[in-house]
């Protein structure tokens, strides 16, 4: 098979558009790095989340809240492509409030994001502290606590399973993937890109750069500038333990299996995924504020990964001028943004074009000249 | 399965495995003491259920996990046993307020 599009980058990203192509029809190639690369999609936390997202960029809440209307039937045309379940649970998320401040402060914050979006009744409501613990009944919370705010579209899932049914779906649909394919260098035969790696050549006519921090190296080769940098978030896993947290929170899910999953930090450390006994010391010491008990679990892992952050940390979806036929997908929030990947881009990438409603997501945003 | 191939004398010392006084010896770890009993098994896995025993003797496994003295968890292989010690073998998952 000689494909039409090649995608570079088997992560959540590249993962879900090129299922997203496969399933247009199309005949995709997704090229996927080695394991020693830093891979975003397997550090990842697992929410699908909305609440508190896109301050300052309305287009980016509603790209968010238009990912996770498409959620469900994503979930269920996946899981059902591949027998994969995904853990895909929306009954909505928690972000925990210290002191009365706190919980002011939240709803500040909150009120203001409904007011730049500005359509329909507020999906989001202040628990107090009484209402938060008839919520999840069986936690006993840290005396600081003082209620959360509760999104209604929030929700999690199994992000390590969420890759793999994409990866499954790929090959069901009549795509290939290939994996250890670092591309090296990106170059032109008339109007088709050519790929070299590994002493060999792949000639298509358009691609797809979704390589994550490798991204601009690539992007580069067909004019495009796309600021990325590594940011830092360490994770703490606990023992399985009994169900006690029905939702997830903001660093703190329980999962199906029953681990708890204590995140997360974020520090700019450049390139580097080791772990710090600082960063364990604080994530543990925050957790133990909302949920005292958890003092007696027992920690099984700890890990880093290195998010995938623009300047101003929303994604970046572009189609180059220089090169038409390159596009770059780019950006931190996979997860909760793979079904819209998976469709509306994937539908864009296919057609040819992108949509005018993506033009606030152009990297040319971070051009110099338009800063003034 | 196994036994004590010596009388322990004025090393004995007695533990309580799920509250029954089990005598065993100084110095010794607490999953070679289960491993001698009739049922010598130290917990229950999260996810399927079934039973599982001192496996490996050096940390590595975690097989031998109990609970012992209210902290939940602890390799009973790395843990020497000490007189009156309370030894709870773990039933699947454990609860957060145990």
């Amino acid at each position: 098979m000689r494909p039409d599009i090649i995608v570079i980058g088997g992560g959540t990203v590249g993962a879900a558009v090129a299922y997203g192509l496969a399933l247009r029809r199309e005949k995709v190639l997704l090229l996927d790095g080695d394991d020693g690369e830093f891979r975003a999609a397997r550090a990842n936390f697992g929410l699908v989340w909305l609440q508190g997202k896109g301050l300052g960029m309305p287009a980016y809440q509603a790209l968010t809240r238009d990912s996770i209307a498409r959620w469900s039937g994503f979930r269920a045309a996946l899981e059902t492509g591949t027998g994969i379940d995904l853990c895909y649970r929306r009954d909505g998320g928690l972000v925990f409030c210290f002191g009365e401040e706190g919980l002011e402060g939240r709803r500040l914050e909150l009120t203001r994001l409904h007011n730049q979006y500005a359509e329909g009744e507020p999906d989001w409501e202040m628990l107090d502290r009484s209402s938060l613990e008839r919520l999840v009944p069986k936690i006993a919370f840290g005396p600081n606590i003082s209620g959360a705010s509760f999104g209604r579209r929030d929700g999690h899932c199994n992000p390590l399973r969420l890759l793999a049914a994409l990866h499954g779906g790929i090959l069901r649909h009549g795509g290939r993937i290939r994996h250890k394919a670092s591309v090296e260098r990106i170059g032109t035969a008339g109007r088709d890109f050519q790929l070299f790696l590994n002493g060999e050549t792949l000639t298509v006519p358009r691609i797809v750069i979704a390589a994550g921090l490798g991204s601009p190296a690539l992007a580069r080769q067909v004019g495009l500038e796309v600021p990325v940098q590594p940011e830092r978030g360490q994770v703490l896993v606990t023992e399985r333990l009994a169900p006690f947290l029905p939702l997830p929170a903001s660093g703190l899910r329980q999962t199906e299996e029953g681990t708890v999953m204590i995140g997360a930090t974020k520090d700019r450390s450049g390139f580097d995924v080791s772990t710090t006994t600082q960063a364990s010391a604080w994530l543990s010491r925050k957790t133990v504020d909302i949920v005292p008990a958890l003092a007696s679990a027992r920690l099984v892992r700890h890990w880093a990964g290195l998010r995938i952050m623009t300047p101003d940390g929303y994604p970046i979806y572009t189609q180059s001028e220089s090169h038409p036929g390159a596009f770059v997908a780019l950006c931190h929030s996979g997860v909760t943004l793979a079904a819209f990947h998976a469709e509306a881009l994937a539908e864009a990438i296919a057609a040819g074009s992108l949509p005018d409603t993506l033009s606030s997501f152009h990297q040319s945003r971070f051009d110099v000249s338009q800063a003034a | 399965m196994f036994r004590k191939l010596h009388d322990p004398g004025p090393a004995a010392v007695t533990v309580h495995i799920d509250g029954q006084p089990v005598i065993a010896e100084a110095g010794e770890s607490v999953a070679a003491v289960l491993l001698r009993q009739a049922e010598g098994w130290s917990r229950t896995t999260p996810v399927s259920k079934s039973r599982r025993a001192p496996y490996c003797m050096m940390g590595v496994c975690f097989e031998c996990l109990v609970e012992i003295d209210g902290y939940g968890s602890v390799q009973g292989c790395l843990t020497p046993v000490r007189d009156g010690m309370r030894i709870v073998r773990q039933q699947g998952r454990r609860s957060l307020s145990a």
